[in-house]
């Protein structure tokens, strides 16, 4: 059972102020789900929380320590997928997971790899470089992370982008069974998804 | 589908020394599918070398003098040429961020980044300026002298350069604030080393330049991947 805490969190960009007194918590088993208007600090926020960006004030506790403290024993948890594809152009899909995966601390098999290709649709492109895929293609693999990796915290932003419909609920019914298996999400979206509302919080940032 | 049925579960947990060998052998791999990369520094330092005595003309006493710091001035300047290329792509594409949050410290993987760097750029001129130095005169001892002092140097400057490099990431026209952070701090690199090339050629022991390019070294080892970590956390943020 993990959990994951913002006490008062701040965070300043240039001379604004994204948001401040910042305070939620997630459990082990819940979904935050992130809202606000373009610019209203949603990516800085999920940035600030995997330890890209540094808050200005505030605290982040995982499992009541501070991240800060924790350094890359936290950033180790999270699988965090943001607007950067984060994937090789001149390496295929399977190299490219398999990057990812020894990166959180794991060593996956080629099959494995391709098994979670295959969840995604793009088994064949396997052994293609990436370069050569289309945007969606691209966005599959990124996502196919999400079929391969262990992580017990997943901080997605905007992970139903560049997805077409039936995408978009395979990709939802994953993320709600890794949540109710005991996995912690958070994520932004602009369009609104479709989870067990039960699981489910919201954050709105103004 | 429950989470332990899924194909992760067999997954097996890598040690911190397997990962960051990972790290080096990825960048080596990116580096050999754009080899291009490599080979147009490698050939920048083989043709600025070789300007020198086609401009000078067939002087060998000349050409002799100046063959230790011209080669080390080229090798400086190719070095400096391929610094973008530690952190520049993947700031671009993203996998930086990936590399910072991994499951090691950052300065480890910043360490290893560099040193795939080293072996790239740095490597290639050691084994090629002693073929270099032939055009300038020089005998086998100071061609000897020239490879060590480079063999110690270039990974100093790989080092020192991964500061800059980490600094100048999403900045624009990064490539002369990279010069103007970096050159400066080559200076002393360049001078020992240099120096020492000098030194035997005038008939002295090298050996004074060679400690001081050494304790330059473990001092940078020491320091930059901490100043470069810092400042790829301040470019990221």
């Amino acid at each position: 059972m993990n959990s994951l805490a913002v006490e008062n969190l701040q965070c300043i960009r240039g001379e604004r102020t994204l948001f401040e007194s910042l305070s939620f918590s997630v459990n082990s088993g819940q979904l935050l789900y992130v809202q606000g208007d373009n610019g209203s600090g949603k990516t800085t926020l999920l940035r600030t929380l995997c330890g890209l960006s540094q808050a200005h004030a505030g605290n982040i506790l995982w499992n009541s320590e501070n991240t800060k403290t924790l350094a890359e024993d936290f950033t180790g948890q999270v699988l965090y997928i943001g607007h950067l594809a984060g994937v090789k152009e001149d390496l295929t899909p399977v190299e490219n997971l398999q990057f990812a995966a020894t990166l959180a601390g794991s060593a996956v098999s080629r099959a494995q790899a391709v098994v979670a290709l295959t969840q995604v649709n793009i088994a064949r492109c396997a052994d293609l470089p990436t370069r050569v895929l289309s945007q969606g293609q691209k966005r599959r693999v990124v996502l196919a992370r999400l079929w391969l990796q262990k992580n017990p915290l997943w901080i997605l932003d905007e992970p139903f982008t560049a997805l077409d419909a039936e995408a978009i609920s395979a990709l939802t019914a994953h993320i709600e069974a890794f949540v109710k298996n005991g996995g912690m999400v958070v994520f932004t979206s602009h369009q609104e998804p479709a989870f067990d509302a039960k699981i489910m919080q919201r954050l709105r940032l103004a | 589908m429950h989470i332990n049925d899924m194909p992760a579960n067999s997954i097996q947990k890598i040690s911190a020394f397997t990962l960051l060998i990972r790290v080096f052998q990825r960048d080596i791999r990116l580096a050999w599918r754009r080899r291009s990369d490599i080979a147009s520094v490698f050939f920048f330092f083989i043709i600025a070398a070789s300007l020198f005595p086609l401009g000078l003309g067939a002087d060998p006493k000349l050409l002799h003098a100046i063959a230790p710091s011209v080669l080390w001035v080229c090798a400086l300047l190719a070095c400096m040429l391929s610094l973008p290329r530690i952190f520049a792509a993947d700031y671009a594409d993203g996998t930086l961020e990936q590399l910072i949050i991994a499951n090691q410290p950052t300065l480890l993987i910043v360490l290893m980044k560099t040193l795939a760097h080293w072996v790239l750029s740095g490597l290639p001129l050691v084994l090629i300026a002693p073929l270099i130095g032939l055009q300038f005169d020089l005998n086998v001892n100071e061609l000897k002298v020239l490879a060590l002092s480079l063999l110690i140097g270039t990974p100093t400057l790989s080092l020192i350069g991964s500061i800059g490099a980490a600094l100048t990431l999403g900045v624009r026209g990064g490539g002369v604030l990279i010069a103007l952070l970096i050159l400066p701090l080559y200076i002393p690199t360049l001078v020992f080393g240099a120096g020492a090339v000098n030194a035997v050629a005038t008939g002295m022991s090298a050996s004074g330049g060679l400690s001081l390019l050494g304790a330059m070294l473990a001092l940078a080892l020491v320091f930059a991947p901490l100043a470069a970590t810092l400042a790829l956390k301040i470019s990221l943020d």
